[in-house]
């Protein structure tokens, strides 16, 4: 079964900042990286994020199924832009530039296909960042690292259980699907779709009232050991910040920085090659 | 001057007691919003510093809202009306918060796994503390701590996923244990586990009790398993009141444990049986410490030759062959079950055993097709079932999940029965009679028009059994069928299940419970580590030493009566109490 948040114990100099850290670091990262299409500093994130992916010593192989799902995503996602918009590029950067002898409105141009490469560039300097967090994150550090930037402990610890339980629910759902599909309900392929989905739904029922069950017994046992008593909480996981961890932030606050100091420079967001 | 020093001794003294007692009940009781009437009343019970009491009590009894009353979730989490008074070490609890009492009143819940709050052992232990904002690093001292009391210290950094079950209720009570409580409560803490690790627990309940010196409250029906290790008086409760307050020398000695549906120790009804009068001075709340006279051995002896040996059940033809079946989860991991080999005879009723996780569900779910197994066969009637789909074998082995609300999803109990036969396309006059027959058989035929919501847990269990006979099988496999339920309960669903077995059906039950299998199975196969290592009649296997240890069985205490009395051969001595019981019982259902 695959693990939403697939946390791998591999020591690296990344697995040893502290998770808030990389929570900062990953918004300020990506923030930085969506606020510019400078191509020039794209390209350097990307150089950058693929060489902290190699730090982290997470292998493709370890995220290729997130990975796959993203190129599927960006490839749709790019097909869609060309579609509805194709003279988006020309739109920005204020020339049209016809490849290849070709006019017309689905015709290639140059800004056109520069601003898709931009936008590409875009979500190989983030994604990886985002693939970093999530596999060098110990789960129960994530809750404390939501914590440590702000957000309410109680919610910070709901999404750390929600993510818990996710592997039990996905199991008590295969054990309530048998134990339906012995008295008749048909879930396989055998059965239409619409069957299927009438079928499934019979399942949630079970599923969601011994949920709710679960959901009385954790809360009591929460309550009675004192959880929400005070509006603080110290985390078992939590560590305090080491250089390593103000460094990588400073580091991750001068990319906004050069993100705003090109846009300056630029008079805009977009880096423009074509004048 | 020395006459008020005279004069402060008894105002010294008082305040010393006062100190020492932790709880106390006045005419107390509690109705739910939501009840029509209340379901505590008239509550009068003291408990001191370092005293355990054991509070047992049919399902229903108040018992839990007790518990809830004590440790605060009434009236902070569950809204209702308190009268009379409950103070925790002086204070009246409504004057407190709920927070305030868990620093006084720790509860170990009853499923450990549901309660796990942390993703690892040490977070799990630690969470009490991170409330209370204690920083480093008390706070990973205290967690390692409270983990080697316990014995867990070197699993930290595990997931709770990857403990045995009395590993999980270790982590429990260390989680409870860390924030230095003066009262610990059980509730149910025999819930779940295997008879071996059930008696560790006690045992580990009153080593906790001696190194801590906090007090104890174990919520349990299970006398006989509790009173492992004693306790200081037994509160005996019943439809909301407290009925017994006393040792449990003095309980054992009358017969107010019948009455409430509270079973006790089977060796006190050998020795009823056997006419034997019990009295508080015999100590009889222990095997080890219970006194008995030459003449009570002699009347347990003279009640063991009066037997007569039965004639054992007649059984049909080989129903279900199993052959050296082979399976793993994945690929590469252990084989859950390692050349499991049985046959399974038309008209059995037999246990299936072991720990958790030595192959017991993996073998039904492989028998009911659920997962396929990698090599082996497994034959029907003679045929080979393997190219029949789930849907298909479900027509000849039903399968009934332990817990009842994995099975339903209808809101009325007429439907729920008939949709196994609806999704087969059954015409609907066909569905009435079949419907009507299994909710007859079952005792739910007044309540075919209710919905289910309004039913108990046991008639939930009968309502999906229903809905497994409607499709008319020849097996009936039952995961846990009594789990969590009382005496009576428990009677009742056995009962029933005898009455279905006496029908022509094949029952198999999985389970952990020691009574079950001596009382209502012929047969138990035990399985350890993928394998079946014993296939015998029951009394056999609970007197065998070598077996008890490896599939983490616990042995019976009709086997240590009968050597205490002189009997050579304890298993037969076992067999006899069985037989003479099942008369009895045969007996009793006639007369009523």
């Amino acid at each position: 079964m695959t693990n939403l948040f697939n946390y791998i114990d591999r020591p690296s100099p990344i697995h040893r900042l502290t998770g808030a850290t990389k929570f900062v670091c990953l918004m300020l990262w990506s923030f930085a990286a969506m606020s510019t299409y400078d191509t020039r500093m794209l390209i350097g994130l990307v150089i950058g994020s693929m060489i902290l992916f190699k730090i982290g010593r997470i292998h493709i192989k370890d995220v290729s199924f997130m990975l796959g799902f993203t190129v599927v995503f960006l490839v749709i996602n790019s097909v869609m832009i060309y579609i509805f918009s194709p003279h988006h590029g020309t739109e920005i950067y204020g020339t049209c530039t016809y490849l290849w002898g070709t006019s017309g409105r689905f015709a290639p141009t140059a800004e056109q296909l520069f601003y898709h490469l931009n936008y590409l560039l875009k979500y190989l300097a983030t994604i990886p960042i985002v693939l970093l967090f999530v596999c060098t994150t110990n789960p129960s550090e994530f809750a404390a690292s939501l914590n440590k930037v702000g957000i309410k402990y109680s919610v910070a610890y709901s999404v750390a259980l929600a993510l818990r339980y996710i592997p039990d629910i996905q199991k008590q759902y295969h054990e309530i699907s048998q134990a339906g599909q012995a008295r008749g309900i048909e879930m396989t392929k055998k059965a239409s779709m619409v069957k299927r989905i009438k079928a499934a739904s019979g399942i949630l029922i079970p599923l969601i009232l011994s949920s709710m069950d679960r959901i009385e017994i954790i809360s009591n046992a929460m309550e009675l050991r004192g959880f929400g008593k005070e509006k603080k909480r110290t985390w078992y996981m939590g560590r305090p910040f080491k250089a390593p961890d103000i460094l990588a932030m400073i580091g991750c606050g001068l990319l906004i920085l050069l993100s705003v100091f090109l846009t300056f420079i630029n008079g805009g967001r977009y880096y423009n090659p074509f004048i | 001057m020395y006459l008020i020093r005279r004069e402060a001794i008894p105002a010294f003294l008082a305040f010393i007691m006062d100190q020492e007692l932790l709880l106390e009940f006045r005419d107390f009781g509690f109705q739910y919003n939501a009840q029509s009437k209340p379901t505590l009343y008239d509550i009068n019970l003291k408990l001191h510093k370092g005293e355990r009491i054991l509070i047992a009590g049919p399902s229903g009894c108040g018992k839990s809202t007790l518990v809830h009353c004590i440790n605060g979730l009434i009236p902070f989490s569950y809204r209702g009306e308190m009268s009379g008074s409950l103070q925790i070490k002086g204070k009246e609890t409504r004057d407190l918060s709920l927070f305030d009492i868990s620093h006084t009143v720790g509860t170990v819940l009853q499923d450990s796994d549901a309660q796990f709050v942390g993703m690892t052992v040490a977070e799990d232990i630690a969470f009490a503390l991170e409330n209370d904002c204690v920083g480093e690093p008390d706070l990973h001292n205290r967690v390692k701590d409270a983990a080697d009391l316990v014995g867990i210290g070197d699993f930290l950094t595990h997931a709770p996923g990857e403990l045995s079950g009395g590993q999980k209720q270790r982590v429990s009570v260390a989680g409870v244990l860390v924030d230095d409580v003066d009262i610990l409560i059980f509730d149910e803490p025999l819930a779940n586990l295997d008879p071996a690790t059930g008696k560790q627990a006690i045992e580990l309940i009153d080593e906790m009790q001696t190194k801590t010196g906090s007090s104890v409250i174990i919520v349990e029906h299970r006398l006989e398993d509790v009173l492992h290790k004693s306790v200081d008086r037994v509160v005996l409760m019943d439809n909301g009141r407290i009925v017994a307050d006393k040792s449990a020398d003095e309980l054992l000695s009358e017969q107010m444990l019948a009455e409430c549906g509270i079973r006790e120790p089977l060796y006190i009804t050998a020795l009823k049986y056997s006419g034997v009068k019990i009295t508080p001075n015999m100590h009889p709340s222990s095997l080890r410490s219970i006194d008995l006279s030459d003449s009570d051995r002699e009347s347990v002896c003279s009640w063991y030759r009066s037997g007569n040996s039965t004639v054992p059940p007649k059984l049909g033809d080989k129903l279900l062959e199993v052959k050296d079946i082979k399976f793993a989860y994945s690929h590469g991991a252990r084989n859950a079950l390692d050349g499991v080999s049985v046959d399974i005879m038309r008209g059995e009723m037999t246990a299936i055993v072991g720990t958790n996780g030595a192959g017991k569900s993996t073998f039904s779910k492989v028998i009911c097709g659920f997962e396929t197994q990698n090599k082996g066969t497994i034959l029907l009637d003679g045929h080979d079932i393997s190219d029949l789909s789930i849907k298909e074998r479900a027509e000849r082995i039903g399968y009934v999940m332990q817990n009842p609300n994995q099975m339903i999803s209808k809101i009325w109990i007429y439907d729920e029965v008939a949709l196994g036969l609806r999704t087969r396309g059954v015409p609907e006059e066909e569905i009435e009679k079949r419907v009507e027959q299994a909710l007859k058989i079952c005792g739910l035929w007044k309540m075919r028009k209710w919905p289910i919501s309004a039913l108990s847990f046991g008639q939930k269990k009968r309502v999906t059994i229903a809905a497994i006979l409607v499709l008319n099988p020849e097996i009936i496999i039952l995961d846990e069928p009594t789990a969590g339920q009382d005496y009576r309960h428990y009677t009742e669903i056995m009962e029933f299940l005898s009455k279905l077995n006496a029908e022509g059906i094949t029952v198999l039950m999985i389970t952990h419970d020691m009574h079950l299998m001596l009382e209502y199975a012929d047969r138990a196969i035990v399985f350890s580590d993928g394998r079946i290592i014993a296939d015998d009649k029951s009394y056999n296997i609970l007197t065998n030493e070598e077996i008890i240890n490896k599939a983490s069985l616990k042995e019976t205490s009709l086997y240590d009566l009968a050597l205490k009395c002189g009997i050579d051969d304890g298993t037969d001595f076992v067999r006899h109490f069985i037989d003479y019981e099942r008369e009895n019982e045969r007996d009793r259902e006639v007369l009523s």
